[in-house]
C-alpha cells in the first residue's frame, strides 16, 4: 500500500481543520453514512457537497430487493429525505455524476461541466454490476440489478410476464430471481457453479436451497455456462447456454458480480488495485483524498456488504474529526433476503487443515447446520432452515472465543449450550422421561427404546433391528448411542457392523436399500436424508454413492465424475510414475493382425516403455502420458478397437480358450460364447472389478474356475461356475447351476451380475460376497422364483444400454479436452497458453 | 500478499470446479492448479510428498486433495499432508484478478516448502 502519510502523524498534522469544503461522490449507502458518522461528531467543521449519479435521495440500497418482490415501495427504504440535507445544510447534487478529479486544482468537475473546489473530497462510488462479455450483452432487455432505475427496468418487463433469464446464483441473482418470479415470471437462473452462492454455501446447503427454489417453480440451473444472449430486433429473445441449450427470455438480469468502481480514482492517480487503496483510516494514497465503501481496497480486500461499510465509515470519522481510531478489516456473514428461505453464512468454511466440522441434519424439518472449529475456535458457519443461532455463532466467531467447554452442545444452539448444567449429552438424554420420543421417523419413545436394550440389544445396530429407533433417518442415531452407554454403561456398548465410512452412522446395506426405498437421486439428497455428519462425504464414501445411484436410477442418474478415481475419471490405469497404461479391448482375447500392428504402431507413436501380455488375454501398453491419451485413443479407435475398461470397477476381461472350433477336446464354442458374453457385459459399471472366463471343456483352459463367472463347457450344455478371484487369497468358484443352451448361459450371466451389483458393498468382489452371503443364500435369490432370472438379466440389460458407450471414442473426439492438455507451460521467463 | 512479478496463466474457467490441471514448467517442478468446488484456485507442486504421485488427478474435497496412488490427504492452503501422515508439498502463491489466474513468479521457478506461514489464494 502507499499511502504518503504515516498513521501516527494523521490526525494532529491539521490535514483536516474546521470549516472546510468537503465534497463527497456518491450519495449512496457508505457516503451519506461518512456524512452522517462526520455530523454526529462535529457538526460545524465541513461544508458538504454530495453528488449524485442516481437523481434522487439517499436510500437503502439492500432493500431493493424487497422493493422488487412488492414487499416494500420505494418511500418505505429512502433513509435521508431532502429534510436532512437542508437540516444539515448538506448540498446535494443528483443526476449528475462527477466524471474528473482534478487533484492540483483540487476540485471535480460533473458531466453538466460544474465545477466543485474541495478541501477534502471523498470517494463513494460503490460498485459496478459485472457484465459478462458475451455477445447479445448490449441487447435491449438486458439489465442489471444496482439502484432503483435497474427495479423499474424489471417491473415494466414483469407486467407484461413472460420469461426471465438471471445469469448469476449468488446473492443478487437470487433475489432477483424470487422478485420477478413473485411478479409472475417464469424465471431460470444460469450459475457458473456447481453450487448456488457457491461463496457462501457450500455443497449440501446449496443443494437444499436448489431444491426449494426448483419447488417454487423457477429454473435452477448449475455448472451452466452463457455463450450468448440471442436478440432479435434488437431486444432480447433468448440465452444460449455453451452446451447448446437455448432458454427464452424477455427480460435478461446479469447478476454475475460487481467491480468496484475505481475509474474517477485510476483517472486522478491514485493508488488502484482491485480497488482504491486506503489506509485505516480509509485515506488513499493523496492525503487529501478519502475513499469509502464498496469502491476500496483495505488490507488486500473488497467487501461487497453493507456491514463493514459501517465499521469504515466510524474510522473514518474519527479520524476527520481528529481523534483517529483504525479500521482492522470485517469479518462477513450473509442471508438471503427470499421470503419463506432461512440461510445464514459467516467466515470461513472450506474444510482445511486443522478443521473439524461439526454437522447436524435433519431431514424431516429440511435443517443443515454446519460450525467448522479451528484450535477450539468457530471459523465458519452455514446454516439452511434454522438460523436462529446464527448471530450467535457470528458472535462467538468474531470474538474468537475458546469454545472447548460447549464444543459437545454447541450443533445445538445457544439455547442447549448455555444451558448450564447438561453439557454432557449423555446428562441431557438421562434427564428426558421415559416417554419422550426419541425416534420421529418410527415413533419410538425412551422407555421403549431402553426396553429393547434391557432386552439383549447391545449395539445400534441391533437397537434398529429390534425397536426401529434410529432406523430411518438416522438423525436420532447419538441419542440412542446415549441411551446404550447410559443404560448399559460406555464399555458394554457393542459395536455393530462396520459403517459405511467414518460421514455415516449407516452400513452400505442400510444406505443402499434407503436410496431406493426413499428414492434418492443425487449425492447431496442422499447426505441430507440420512444425516451425514460431514458437509460433502469423504474420497471413500463419495464413489460408493455414485456407484449405489448409478446401479439404482440407470439412465436417470448423472454420473459425478468428480467423485470417481483418477482410473475412472481418465479412462487409463495410472502408474506409480504418474503415467497411464492403456489397454484396447479385445473381445474374448480375439485379435487380428490389423489390429496388432495398430496397436504396434500406437506403441511406437506414443512411446509406449513396455508392452505386456495380460493375464485376460490383453495386450497393455505401459507409460503413456495423460496428453497423449486421447492421441493414441484416436489412432486405436481409427482401427476399430475400443476401451479396454482395464482401469475401472467394471467389467474388465472376458477369457476363452480356442474350444471346439479348433481344439480336438472342445465341446462347445467356447471363443465365440466369450465374445458374445463380451459384447452384452461391457462397459457395466461394478462394485469391483469383474472377469469373466469361458472354456470349452473341463480341461479348463481358461481358468475359469477363477473367475468371478466362468463358463465350462461340456458336452451337455454349459457349467456355470461362480465367485472365483486370483488374488491375495484364490478362491476356487462354486457351481452355481447347469443349463444347456447358449442363450440360457447368457441370461444366466447377466442376471448373476445384475444380483451382485444390486446386492454387493462397493469394493466387494463376488468372492468375499458370496463367502459372506453363501452360496445358498445366493441360489435362493436367484431360482426360488422361476423368474427372477429373466427378470434381473433385464433390468442388467436395460441398465446396458447407458454404459455402452465407448469412453475412449468420445475423449478422442475432444471431450472433455481439459483433463488430458496443460493448463499452459512455463517456459523459463514466458507463457505459453494453450487454447482451451 | 507476497510481492514480486505475477505471471497470468489464463482465465478461471479453463478448470472445472472440484478439478485441478498441470502446468509444466520448463527446466523446474511441474506444478497442479487446483479450483475447488467453491471456487478458489490454489496452486502446489504436482508430486505428492509420499511417493511423488500426481497429485492434480486426485479426489478434490473441501480445500483437500486426496492422492491418486495411496490417498494421503494433503491441504491445498499449506501443501500439507494431512492426518497422520507426515510430509509438505511447495505451495505457490496464487491469485485471481479480473477472472485470470496469476500465479507469483519466483515461486514457480523456485518453489520452496513454506515455512509456517502458509500463502492463501485471494479471494
Ligand atoms: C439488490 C441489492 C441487494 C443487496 N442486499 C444486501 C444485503 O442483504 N446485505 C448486505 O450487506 N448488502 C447488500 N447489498 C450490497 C449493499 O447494498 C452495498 O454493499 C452497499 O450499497 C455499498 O455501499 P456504497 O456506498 O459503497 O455503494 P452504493 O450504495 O452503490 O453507492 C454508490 C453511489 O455512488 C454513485 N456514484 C457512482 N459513481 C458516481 C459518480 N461518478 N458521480 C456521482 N455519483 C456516483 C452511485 O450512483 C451510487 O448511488 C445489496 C446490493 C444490492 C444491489
Ligand atoms: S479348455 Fe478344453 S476346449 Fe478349451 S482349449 Fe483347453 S482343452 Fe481345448
Ligand atoms: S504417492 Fe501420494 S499417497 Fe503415495
Amino acid at each position: 500500500m502507499n499511502v504518503t502519510v504515516a498513521p501516527d502523524m494523521k490526525g494532529t498534522t491539521g490535514v483536516l481543520s474546521r470549516g472546510r469544503k468537503l465534497v463527497v461522490i456518491g450519495n449512496g449507502m457508505a457516503g451519506c453514512r461518512a456524512v452522517e458518522e462526520i455530523l454526529s461528531r462535529d457538526g460545524t467543521r465541513f461544508d458538504v457537497t454530495i453528488f449524485g449519479a442516481e437523481p434522487r435521495v439517499n436510500y437503502n440500497r439492500i432493500m431493493l430487493s424487497p422493493v422488487l418482490a412488492g414487499e416494500k415501495t420505494f418511500e418505505e427504504i429512502v433513509i435521508n429525505g431532502q429534510d436532512w440535507y437542508d437540516d444539515n445544510h448538506i448540498q446535494l447534487v443528483s443526476g449528475d455524476p462527477v466524471v474528473g478529479i482534478d487533484r492540483q486544482q483540487k476540485h471535480v468537475i460533473t458531466r453538466s461541466g460544474r465545477i466543485e473546489n474541495y478541501d477534502t473530497l471523498l470517494i463513494a462510488t460503490g460498485s459496478d454490476p459485472f457484465i459478462i462479455p458475451v455477445p447479445g450483452k448490449d441487447l435491449d432487455g438486458v439489465v442489471t440489478f444496482r439502484d432503483l432505475d435497474d427495479v423499474d427496468k424489471m417491473l415494466t418487463a414483469a407486467e407484461k410476464g413472460g420469461s426471465a433469464v438471471v445469469i448469476g446464483g449468488g446473492l443478487l441473482g437470487l433475489e432477483a430471481a424470487h422478485g420477478l418470479s413473485l411478479r409472475g415470471m417464469d424465471v431460470t437462473v444460469v450459475h457458473l457453479m456447481p453450487t448456488l452462492m457457491e461463496r457462501q454455501l457450500d455443497e449440501a446447503a446449496g443443494y437444499l436451497l436448489k431444491h426449494e427454489l426448483e419447488s417454487r417453480n423457477q429454473t435452477i440451473l448449475t455448472s451452466a455456462n452463457t455463450k450468448e444472449i440471442v436478440g432479435k430486433d434488437g431486444k432480447v429473445s433468448a440465452v444460449l447456454l455453451e452446451d447448446g441449450t437455448v432458454i427464452p427470455a424477455d427480460i435478461v438480469v446479469m447478476a454475475a458480480g460487481i467491480r468496484p468502481a475505481t475509474g474517477l480514482a485510476k483517472e486522478a492517480g491514485l493508488d488502484v488495485e482491485r480497488g482504491i487503496l486506503v489506509d485505516d483510516h480509509m485515506v488513499t494514497s493523496d492525503p487529501d483524498i478519502l475513499a469509502v465503501g464498496e469502491c476500496v481496497q483495505h488490507r488486500g480486500l473488497c467487501y461487497g456488504l453493507v456491514a463493514p461499510l459501517w465499521d469504515m465509515c466510524r474510522s473514518l470519522a474519527d479520524y476527520a474529526t481528529d481523534t483517529p481510531s483504525g479500521y482492522g478489516g470485517s469479518v462477513t456473514s450473509t442471508k438471503l433476503k427470499v421470503s419463506g428461505i432461512d440461510l445464514f453464512s459467516a467466515g470461513d468454511f472450506t474444510s482445511g487443515e486443522d478443521c473439524e466440522d461439526i454437522v447436524m441434519r435433519d431431514a424431516s424439518r429440511g435443517i443443515y447446520k454446519r460450525v467448522v472449529v479451528k484450535d477450539n475456535r468457530i471459523v465458519g458457519a452455514v446454516l439452511y432452515g434454522d438460523t436462529a443461532d446464527g448471530n450467535w455463532y457470528f458472535d462467538l466467531l468474531k470474538k474468537e472465543e475458546d469454545i472447548s467447554d460447549i464444543r459437545e452442545a454447541l450443533i445445538f444452539g445457544q439455547a442447549f449450550a448455555s444451558g448450564g448444567a447438561s453439557l454432557d449429552p449423555n446428562a441431557a438424554v438421562a434427564a428426558l422421561s421415559d416417554d419422550a420420543e426419541i425416534c420421529g421417523c418410527n415413533g419410538v419413545s425412551k422407555g421403549q427404546v431402553v426396553a429393547c436394550i434391557s432386552g439383549g440389544a447391545h449395539s445400534l445396530d441391533t437397537v434398529r433391528s429390534g425397536c426401529k429407533a434410529s432406523a430411518s433417518c438416522g438423525s436420532c442415531t447419538g441419542l440412542v448411542e446415549s441411551l446404550l452407554a447410559l443404560t448399559l454403561g460406555e464399555d458394554a456398548v457393542e459395536s455393530g457392523p462396520k459403517t459405511m465410512c467414518k460421514c455415516t452412522s449407516f452400513t452400505h446395506d442400510d444406505v443402499r436399500a434407503r436410496i431406493v426405498e426413499k428414492e434418492l437421486k443425487e449425492i447431496p439428497q442422499v447426505m441430507q436424508e440420512l444425516h451425514w455428519t460431514t458437509p460433502d462425504g469423504c474420497s471413500s464414501c463419495r464413489p460408493a454413492l455414485n456407484y449405489y445411484l448409478l446401479c439404482a436410477w440407470p439412465g436417470e442418474y448423472v454420473d459425478d465424475q468428480k467423485s470417481r478415481f483418477v482410473n475412472e475419471r481418465l479412462h487409463a490405469n495410472i502408474q506409480k510414475d504418474g503415467t497411464y497404461s492403456v489397454v484396447p479391448r479385445m473381445w474374448g482375447g480375439v485379435t487380428t493382425p490389423g489390429e496388432l500392428r495398430a496397436i504396434a504402431d500406437a506403441a511406437d507413436k506414443y512411446q509406449a516403455r513396455l508392452v505386456k501380455v495380460t493375464g485376460g488375454q490383453r495386450i497393455d501398453l505401459f507409460g503413456i502420458k495423460k496428453e497423449d491419451l486421447p492421441g493414441i485413443w484416436a489412432d486405436l479407435n481409427a482401427a476399430g478397437m475400443v476401451s479396454g475398461h482395464a482401469y475401472g470397477k467394471s467389467l474388465r476381461t472376458v477369457k476363452t480358450c480356442v474350444g471346439s472350433e479348433w481344439c480336438r477336446f472342445g465341446t462347445q464354442d467356447s471363443t465365440g460364447l466369450g465374445i458374445k458374453v463380451e459384447r452384452m457385459t461391457w462397459g457395466s459399471w461394478m462394485p469391483h472389478k469383474f472377469k469373466i472366463a469361458v472354456s470349452g471343456c473341463p480341461r479348463n483352459c481358461a481358468e475359469a474356475t477363477i473367475k468371478d463367472f466362468g463358463v465350462v463347457c461340456v458336452d451337455s450344455g454349459y457349467e456355470l461356475h461362480v465367485g472365483g478371484n486370483g488374488g491375495i487369497h484364490v478362491r476356487a468358484t462354486d457351481l452355481l447351476c447347469k443349463v444347456e443352451t447358449e442363450a440360457e448361459a447368457m441370461e444366466h450371466c447377466a442376471a448373476f451380475i445384475q444380483l451382485y451389483r444390486e446386492d454387493a458393498r462397493y469394493l466387494e468382489r463376488t468372492a468375499p460376497w458370496i463367502e459372506r452371503k453363501g452360496l445358498d443364500w445366493l441360489k435362493e435369490a436367484l431360482f426360488s422364483d422361476p423368474n427372477t432370472v429373466k427378470e434381473l438379466a433385464r433390468r442388467f440389460r436395460y441398465s446396458q444400454r447407458f454404459s455402452q458407450d465407448d469412453p475412449w471414442a468420445q475423449r478422442a473426439g475432444g471431450d472433455r479436452a481439459d483433463l488430458h492438455s496443460h493448463l499452459a507451460e512455463v517456459r523459463p521467463l514466458q507463457i505459453v497458453s494453450e487454447v482451451a | 500478499m507476497r510481492v514480486g512479478k505475477w505471471l497470468d496463466i489464463g482465465p478461471v474457467e479453463q478448470i472445472e470446479p472440484g478439478t485441478a490441471r498441470t502446468l509444466p514448467v520448463e527446466g523446474g517442478e511441474e506444478l497442479a492448479v487446483f479450483r475447488t468446488m467453491r471456487g478458489d484456485i490454489f496452486t502446489i507442486v504436482n508430486k505428492c510428498p509420499h511417493k511423488q504421485g500426481p497429485l492434480s488427478q486426485g479426489i478434490v474435497h473441501g480445500n483437500v486433495v486426496a492422492c491418486p496412488l495411496h490417498n494421503w490427504n494433503i491441504s491445498l492452503e499449506t501443501g500439507r499432508a494431512l492426518g497422520g501422515d507426515d510430509g509438505c508439498v511447495p505451495t505457490i502463491p496464487t491469485k485471481v484478478e479480473g477472472g485470470r489466474i496469476f500465479l507469483l513468479r519466483e515461486a514457480v521457478l523456485n518453489p520452496q516448502v513454506p515455512a509456517d506461514e502458509a500463502p492463501k489464494a485471494a479471494a
